[in-house]
């Protein structure tokens, strides 16, 4: 048994090594620990608060105050981002959390135990990926309302399909495995192999998909965000600065410029380690 | 290769009833009553549950479901708008059009980008392009398509004042949606290409035909590219999905009448029908692009075609 951690241990670590040579990927990493440093001491950083409004100083340029200047109600767009990486962050991760949690269940259970589970799960998957993802995160918010909570539930399961898919896939190759069958001879019930076994030998492609996912997942909220069915006023949501910004973009273009490029930001670092986590993990994906 | 295209254009119905069933399910529990949508807060009682009955609203749900079912099938009626009391039907269709022909234009953007310069990549790989191609596919994929709409009118409409920044009817009014939609596909294509590009170039055919004295010309195109277009296909197909519903936050971006918008607007009205409509026949759409892909990979694929001979 200690062997067989140890052994465990070391592919992690080994694959960590791997990953610290990947320029691109630890210059990922780094950025998404500042995002995260950020996010979570939004309060110290940030010099207002993202909800004052100032009357007397709208539209301001950036300066030495307003770093990235003011909106049309003269909030600082600096504080405004910063507080949005909060939000942005959070649900990028819980809604890949919820995904994970329901995609992970069903690509276990019609991967491992096959027959109608497969079935019927792999048929419920099938019409889920017949909806634009994007489409169904809009359909459940259109059922749900708008609101932090049910923007998370919806992002995270319209993107259910790819990890049940995902886990499935990994789960019927496993169930194969040599393995499997010791510890089934063994008298392990199937509950024991799949938490186990199977499941930490499916982790590697699940956190190369989640990396990405998160990325997918703050994309879509803001995308929600910006066609007014996300985060409402006046939280500080990027994907809705973005939207109540463009009205001004003719004479005041900071409005947009600050939040998109915290997205884009964000985006970009949980790729470059996605990518470079997948280059370790996964090398059968490697591009 | 008949009795393929025919099976794959069966398993078109079950997805289709599967995706009216959990969106008519999914409507159906939403809180708040279509009824008071339509008459309003203050209507007597006597007038709501006269319309109630007029709307079937007090059968079973599955009686509302398979009737929902049949007006379509039937006759092609989807109900209608609980606002304008327009059929959801004609809304949707004269809608659509513009819908469909973003997403399309989307997708020349991304093939006509996103081909050539994976193709080069590959070829030209470690050297300065390919770097500098990936660095833009990559900032391509990380781009949010809302932003980018946005610099693209600050650069085009607002500073250069050469394009319009609203509108979907000359082709000037294309350009930017279009551009907009496609180049984030068009950097998932390019990094696609240039990876199954690579895993060809990797074979012995390829060595082969080297050998035989071929330019390297002939090599990529009559060789390596009919074979590195198969998985490519499947992600343009898969894109499509994805166009489409990045339609939606361009119809937005740039005030294009289209299903989207349609949408957006119905739920903020909560006008459900519509909503429901919308996800139906975009849905529908996908469906059949997925169903042409799968038959475009069957002619790609001599190992598919061989399946079913």
């Amino acid at each position: 048994m200690t062997v067989y951690s140890e052994k465990r241990q070391s592919l992690w670590l080994e694959s960590w090594h791997r990953l610290r040579k990947n320029k691109a990927a630890v210059l990922g990493l780094v950025i998404l620990v500042f995002l995260l440093f950020v996010a979570i001491f939004a309060d110290v950083i940030a010099p207002f608060d993202f909800r004052t409004q100032n009357l007397n100083a709208v539209f301001v340029k950036p300066n030495a105050t307003h770093w990235f200047g003011t909106d049309n109600f003269g909030r600082d767009i600096f504080s405004r981002v910063v507080y949005g990486s909060r939000i942005s962050l959070q649900i990028g991760f819980i809604a890949v959390g919820i995904a994970l949690l329901i995609g992970g269940f069903i690509g276990a259970v019609s991967g491992y135990f096959g027959g109608i589970f497969d079935i019927l799960f792999m048929r419920l998957v099938d019409v889920m990926l017949a909806v634009p993802t994007i489409l169904l995160a809009i359909s459940i918010v259109a059922v749900l309302g708008p609101g932090i909570t049910n923007l998370m539930i919806a992002v995270g399961v319209s993107s259910v399909p790819s990890y049940a898919r995902i886990v499935r896939a990994n789960v019927m190759s496993i169930k194969q495995m040599q393995y499997i069958e010791a510890a089934r001879a063994m008298g392990s019930t199937n509950f024991r192999i799949i938490l186990k076994h199977v499941i930490p030998n499916t982790l590697a492609p699940v956190i190369v998909q989640s990396t990405i996912g998160v990325a997918g997942a703050i994309l879509s909220a803001a995308g929600l965000g910006f066609i007014g069915l996300g985060i409402q006023p006046p939280n500080p949501e990027w994907g809705s600065m973005l939207n109540a910004g463009r009205h001004f973009i003719r004479d005041h273009p900071h409005l947009t410029t600050y939040p998109g490029l915290a997205i884009m930001i964000t985006i970009l670092s949980l790729n470059l380690l996605g990518d470079g986590l997948r280059d370790v993990l996964d090398p059968k994906l490697k591009e | 290769m008949i009795k393929y295209i025919f099976r794959r254009i069966l398993l078109v119905i079950p997805v289709m009833i599967g995706v009216s069933f959990l969106v008519f399910t999914m409507i159906h529990f939403t809180p708040g009553d279509p009824v008071i949508t339509i008459l309003g807060e203050t209507a007597s009682q006597e007038s709501i549950d006269q319309l109630r009955e007029e709307l079937g609203l007090n059968d079973p749900f599955l009686v509302q479901y398979f009737t929902y079912v049949r007006n379509i099938v039937v006759d092609q009626d989807l109900g209608r708008s609980y606002v304008t009391n327009r059929p959801v039907a004609s809304e949707i269709i004269s809608r659509y059009p513009n819908t469909l022909k973003l997403a399309l234009l989307g997708v020349l953007v991304s093939i006509s980008i996103g081909i050539p310069l994976g193709i080069i990549s590959a070829v030209k790989q470690y050297t300065w392009i390919d770097n500098v191609a990936m660095f833009f596919a990559l900032i391509g994929v990380s781009m949010p398509i809302f932003w980018q709409g946005i610099l693209l009118i600050i650069l085009f409409s607002v500073t250069l004042r050469i394009l319009p920044s609203s509108g979907f009817n000359t082709w000037q009014q294309m350009i930017l949606p279009a551009l907009t939609l496609g180049t984030g596909s068009a950097a998932i294509v390019a990094r696609m290409t240039r990876s199954s590009m690579l895993e060809v170039y990797r074979q012995d055919y390829i060595r082969t035909a080297r050998s035989k004295g071929l330019g390297e010309f002939t090599v990529v195109v009559r060789h390596a590219l009919r074979n590195t277009l198969i998985p490519v296909v499947t992600i343009i197909g898969l894109q499509f999905g994805f166009l489409l519903g990045g339609a939606i936050v361009t119809e937005t971006i740039f005030s294009i009448p289209g299903v989207g918008r349609l949408m957006v607007d119905a739920i903020r009205q909560r006008d459900m029908l519509i909503v429901q409509g919308g996800v139906l026949v975009i849905a529908f759409t996908f469906s059949l692009i997925n169903l042409f892909v799968d038959i475009m990979y069957a002619f790609l694929d001599p190992k598919i075609r061989a399946q079913y001979k």
